[in-house]
């Protein structure tokens, strides 16, 4: 009994271990390349024009017309989704630097700590640049384009759970990247930026499903993304949330049931798609390789 | 041992051969790596889907649908030169290749022009899949007012995309891990200021007049008014000014690059950066 004890505490020391120093690291290698003003810079000028190409898109068809709830909706959906590219692209890109660039997947895979861990605490640094460019994209939109949010309205308690869920979500997704990203080569740059640029398609965050071909509209329904979306929406300016049909027909306490089972969906899943790769990869000998075209 | 020596190549078919040796594992890589397909061309179409369903939530004209189309399709290209080419031979430096280059006999404009060129073919085939699929998909028309000034836009969109590919490359030599960074931070504002996804006249006259130092932004301008029957009323210039100008960016970019990779390159010689890794 004392001995499970032990190992139980050994692990569990091991995994914070792990996940903190992988953190510590991704932070320096993410922000110590430069001086603080142009980090700051680089963290500013990259979401804002993300943000500045729909704006721009919207503002030519409507001639300005920023007061349509559509506007909001596709703001807001398209600053939270700085999240879902940065945090899966956090942590699957850590597989292509360590084992590429630097070299030292290898090292780590011999060294003692639990490698999901370790990837995941990669992505916190993202996480972090990230939380920045959605913090001055919504103060943007609410600055200078009207988009409303009335801080005495806003539900805090749902947009903070949600949130907390949707990155825990978004961090099982990244390790599914990871793990894939194990078995390919480096020519496929960013893997998580391409599939959450892929995934904008499904998810609703910058139109409504109902826009997309009936086909596709179940896609949508079953990502995680979607309803992680419509609840911050609903949680920020539930007026404009509610203009729209595609969730309707649930409340937020259902939603955030859907988000949570599908949260536990995916993290399985993920889990399992890494350790099926992790071992192909070793089985390959694909984890100290060096690809370059 | 010497006779093999003397029947090295040398002059314009080392340089011939060079270019060739550096564009060929762009090509081969396609083979061998089959992902791209999935990863290359089929997320970035879906991307590219996402800007169309915008356009129609908003009840945008069907010409704008095929603007993004288009415009998806030529991100391939600036992806390519970003990645491919500017901070390439940072990569190439991390790897510890860079040094092997600099030591070879052969010139380094070739490598870069080797780069361009596999990198352009290899892109070229991502980007008419995309074109063609995403054409198909979203049901977008085209009505092409010359196929020879079409062909000589892209071509002339190329050659100084790919010259500041090579400039940009040639910077690069002495920058670390910033080079990443930077890289990094050209593809938003640039999808932006170039008009990907909307025509660039949107825009304030000398905004679009200083975004028209990417070749992408005046050869995409150009194309559209080439291949969209509303494209001449949205476009920016005349498509003879914007092909008068891609002419003299084309000589521009190239010219530059080959003076700034000699002097950066003796430059990174002399304070010992070609083999520096500062992680």
């Amino acid at each position: 009994m004392k001995e499970t004890n032990l190992k139980t505490n050994t692990l569990r020391i091991e995994a914070w271990r792990s996940f903190r120093t992988a953190a510590w690291l991704g932070w320096q290698i993410e922000s110590n390349w430069t001086d603080p003003f142009l980090f700051a810079i680089y963290s500013i000028v990259k979401p804002l024009s993300g943000a500045a190409i729909l704006v721009v898109m919207y503002s030519i068809i409507t001639q300005g017309n920023f007061d349509s709830p559509i506007f909001p909706y596709l703001y807001l959906g398209n600053a939270f989704y700085i999240y879902v590219g940065a945090v899966m692209a956090g942590i699957s890109w850590a597989v292509i630097d360590d084992r590429e660039h630097y070299k030292t997947l290898k090292y780590m895979y011999v060294a003692p700590i639990r490698i999901p861990l370790y990837l995941i605490g990669r992505g916190v640094a993202k996480f972090l640049v990230g939380s920045i460019s959605v913090l001055i994209t919504i103060l943007f939109g609410v600055l200078f384009l009207h988009v409303k949010i009335d801080l005495v309205a806003v539900n805090w308690y749902l947009f903070f759970v949600s949130l907390l869920l949707g990155v825990v979500m978004l961090a099982m997704m990244g390790l599914l990247l990871s793990g894939v990203t194990l078995l390919i080569a480096h020519h496929v740059w960013f893997l998580g930026e391409g599939v959450a640029g892929a995934l904008f398609l499904f998810s609703g965050a910058i139109f409504p499903l109902e826009v997309l071909p009936a086909f596709l509209r179940p896609i949508g329904y079953a990502m995680p993304v979607t309803y992680w979306l419509e609840l911050l929406r609903r949680a920020l300016v539930g007026s404009v949330a509610e203009a729209f049909p595609t969730l309707v027909g649930f409340n937020n306490n259902q939603l955030l049931g859907i988000l949570i089972g599908l949260t536990i969906a995916f993290g399985i899943l993920s889990i399992l798609v890494f350790r099926w790769c992790d071992y192909q990869a070793r089985e390959r000998g694909l984890i100290d390789i060096v690809t370059n075209y | 041992m010497s006779q093999q020596i003397l029947g090295k190549s040398t002059g314009w078919k080392l340089f011939l051969k060079t270019v060739i040796a550096r564009a060929s594992p762009r090509l081969i890589g396609q083979q061998r790596e089959k992902s791209w397909l999935f990863f290359d061309v089929f997320l970035p179409l879906l991307a590219v889907s996402a800007y169309v369903f915008v356009y129609r939530a908003i009840g945008a004209p069907e010409e704008y649908i095929g603007f993004v189309v288009v415009g998806g399709a030529m991100i391939a290209f600036w992806m390519n030169v970003l990645w491919s080419m500017s901070s390439q031979l940072y990569w190439e430096k991390e790897q510890g290749n860079l040094a092997l280059y600099i030591m070879a006999p052969n010139s380094m404009m070739a490598i870069l022009l080797g780069m361009a060129l596999g990198g352009m073919l290899a892109t070229l085939l991502r980007a008419v899949v995309i074109l063609i699929l995403g054409s198909w998909l979203f049901n977008v028309q085209y009505v092409v007012v010359s196929f020879l000034q079409l062909f000589v836009v892209f071509l002339l969109a190329m050659v100084s995309l790919y010259g500041l590919g090579m400039m940009a490359a040639s910077l690069f030599l002495l920058l670390s891990r910033e080079a990443w960074h930077l890289s990094e931070l050209a593809q938003e504002p640039v999808y932006l200021i170039s008009g990907f996804y909307f025509p660039i006249k949107s825009f304030n006259f000398w905004v679009a007049a200083a975004a028209s130092i990417i070749p992408l932004t005046l050869g995409l301008d150009a194309m559209r008014q080439l291949v969209f029957p509303s494209g001449a009323a949205l476009g920016f210039l005349t498509v003879n000014l914007e092909l008068a100008i891609l002419m003299l960016l084309s000589v521009l970019f190239l010219l530059s690059a080959r003076l700034l990779l000699d002097y950066l390159e003796k430059l990174a010689i002399r304070e010992g950066r070609l083999t520096e890794s500062r992680r």
